[in-house]
């Protein structure tokens, strides 16, 4: 199970971010997740939506370069040890995370974007220990 | 080693008498015919003093004024022409890329003798009849696609007359109809190298067997990388639209020099700044004198191309003048940190990494020390959502451009569309230097 998470290539300059979140919030485009990688001259913007195609096109359209990526988006339980346990499940399987973030909704609890090498032995070993998995569908009941 | 093959043996391998003897009859009918058909040259002959009485051989033909670009563009369209319109069959005509476009007239013998020098090219190139000849030239009012494509009929090859863009058809055509020869620009070839590469064509699975590439400035580097990925021999071509198209001069199988055609060109080497002859083996403007052209025929016209010739001979058996790979335009170069740099050098580095020609130089002078800074677009295809991997090959980029220039450059990637178009040549470089 994994969700599709849009990256955007974003100039390392005052405003460029922002000249990208205007474009979204004139499509009223609401994001469930945000995060930014950067270089000194340039950066990675990395967002989860509830409609991925909607709103890449919205990107392509003002002349973003954009594309998609599966990650996986796990549910953690807000306690100590939360993230250790995701991480120690992907460890014991020899599996390299390559970025991560966290984002949280409406409900207690957070969750955590991961993006790993090998997608589907991830997505196994983390559901072998029982740690819930979000669908791109599930994203829009957060 | 297979047996040197000719396309005309007995023009490309006469002795220097014959060769000598022949541009010595040319030269002095053809200042007659342009002192007596195009007015403009005529009044620049008679500015300097001289008449076609003062040329009786090539020894005189310094005492011609020479013709540059910006001659050409005062007289267009019809300025040049030394025929009437209706003898002419084809125009072409450069992109307009430095200014206004020039327009270059043919009649069906101008036609011919540039097939001629072309097919020349092609048999140079190991081409026979039994060839298939993919012309990956734009065709069009560029010489690229016409030119090469007269040549390789007049070979006798079965020409495929693709013309430039659409890799993923080229391809297909390519490997469907077994090409053997390929003809593009080199940037083009490595940009079809690395696609079929890409594919996971290996350079056995790849019917090509030679490579004529021309129409910019490329490195002995390139040629290396274009022949390993292909699996190819990669030869050279020369050209302008002004001269008539490529195939003014060629490589053959030492590949180490364009043969000049000689018998339909002269060509000079000139000190840039005083116009005065040099001598062999030292660096200057290239300068061509069309011999036998009819219909736009261009005396000692300033290429702005910095070239070196040598008369040493040859193995291939060719008797006409070499001349290397040109270095650039006199007018595009950059001192950067005292080092020559040419825009096209780094273009092809560019082009070569899979990147697009989109790109910008910007120099400037911090703690007076020049600084090369290369703005590249992102594209589509070069994104990925991982951070290692988008500086991995922007390292790559700075390495190659080092290996290219002997300079460390800063490559910046911006983003899609932000470097200015213009309808004509884009501003490549911005020298914010105060000197």
């Amino acid at each position: 199970m994994s969700v599709n998470q849009i990256s955007v290539f974003v100039e390392n300059r005052p405003g460029s971010l922002l000249g990208m979140t205007s474009v979204l919030a004139e499509a009223g485009i609401d994001m469930r997740a945000f995060s930014l990688a950067e270089t000194t001259d340039f950066g990675i913007a990395r967002l989860l939506v509830d409609d991925v195609i909607g709103t890449s096109t919205v990107l392509k359209d003002a002349g973003y370069i954009a594309s998609l990526t599966p990650v996986l988006a796990v549910e953690m339980p807000d306690v100590p040890g939360g993230l250790n346990r995701v991480l120690q499940t992907l460890a014991d399987s020899g599996i390299n995370v390559d970025y991560t973030y966290a984002f949280t909704g409406k409900r207690p609890g957070a969750y955590m974007v991961l993006r790993v090498a090998d997608h589907a032995r991830a997505a196994a070993a983390l559901a072998g220990k029982g740690i819930r998995q979000l669908a791109q569908e599930d994203l829009s009941d957060l | 080693m297979p047996m040197e093959r000719y396309y005309q043996p007995e023009i490309e391998t006469a002795p220097r008498e014959q060769i000598q003897a022949l541009q010595d009859e040319r030269l002095v009918k053809q200042v007659r015919h342009v002192w007596e058909h195009v007015p403009y040259y005529r009044k620049l002959m008679e500015e300097k003093g001289v008449t076609p009485d003062d040329i009786r051989s090539t020894a005189d033909l310094h005492k011609l004024p020479f013709i540059s670009k910006h001659d050409l563009r005062e007289c267009y369209p019809y300025g040049m022409l030394a025929v009437p319109l209706k003898d002419c069959v084809r125009i072409h005509s450069t992109s307009g890329t430095t200014g206004k476009r020039v327009i270059a007239f043919y009649t069906q013998h101008d036609i011919d003798l540039w097939d001629d020098c072309c097919a020349r090219a092609i048999v140079a190139a190991g081409g026979t009849d039994e060839d298939v000849c993919q012309v990956s030239y734009g065709y069009g009012l560029f010489t690229g696609g016409a030119g090469l494509n007269g040549g390789s009929h007049k070979v006798g090859c079965l020409t495929v007359p693709i013309s430039s863009g659409n890799t993923e058809r080229q391809i297909m055509f390519l490997m469907d109809l077994k090409a053997t020869i390929l003809c593009c620009t080199p940037s083009y070839a490595a940009y079809l190298g690395e696609s079929m590469k890409e594919m996971g064509l290996t350079p056995d699975q790849i019917p090509l067997k030679a490579g004529i590439f021309g129409a910019e400035a490329w490195s002995e580097e390139m040629r290396q990388s274009i022949q390993e990925t292909l699996g190819i021999k990669a030869y050279d071509i020369y050209g302008l639209t002004e001269t008539s198209g490529p195939g003014v001069a060629f490589e053959c199988s030492a590949q180490n020099g364009m043969h000049v055609n000689e018998d339909h060109f002269i060509p000079e080497i000139i000190d840039p700044e005083t116009g005065e002859v040099l001598p062999d083996g030292v660096e200057g403007e290239l300068v061509f004198t069309a011999l036998d052209k009819e219909a736009f025929p261009l005396l000692r016209y300033r290429t702005r191309d910095i070239c070196v010739l040598s008369h040493e001979k040859c193995p291939c058996g060719r008797t006409h003048v070499k001349m290397c790979k040109p270095r650039g335009r006199t007018d595009d170069m950059l001192i950067i940190r005292g080092v020559n740099v040419f825009p096209s050098q780094i273009e092809t580095v560019l082009l070569n990494l899979g990147y697009p020609a989109n790109y910008q130089i910007i120099v400037d002078r911090v703690n007076n020390t020049d600084t090369l800074d290369v703005q590249v677009e992102m594209t589509p295809e070069m994104f990925t959502d991982s951070l290692s991997e988008i500086t991995q090959r922007q390292r790559q980029l700075v390495d190659g451009l080092r290996s290219m220039l002997g300079l460390t450059a800063k490559v910046t990637l911006v983003a899609p569309k932000t470097i200015t178009r213009s309808e004509g040549k884009a501003v490549r470089v911005i020298d914010r230097r105060k000197i």
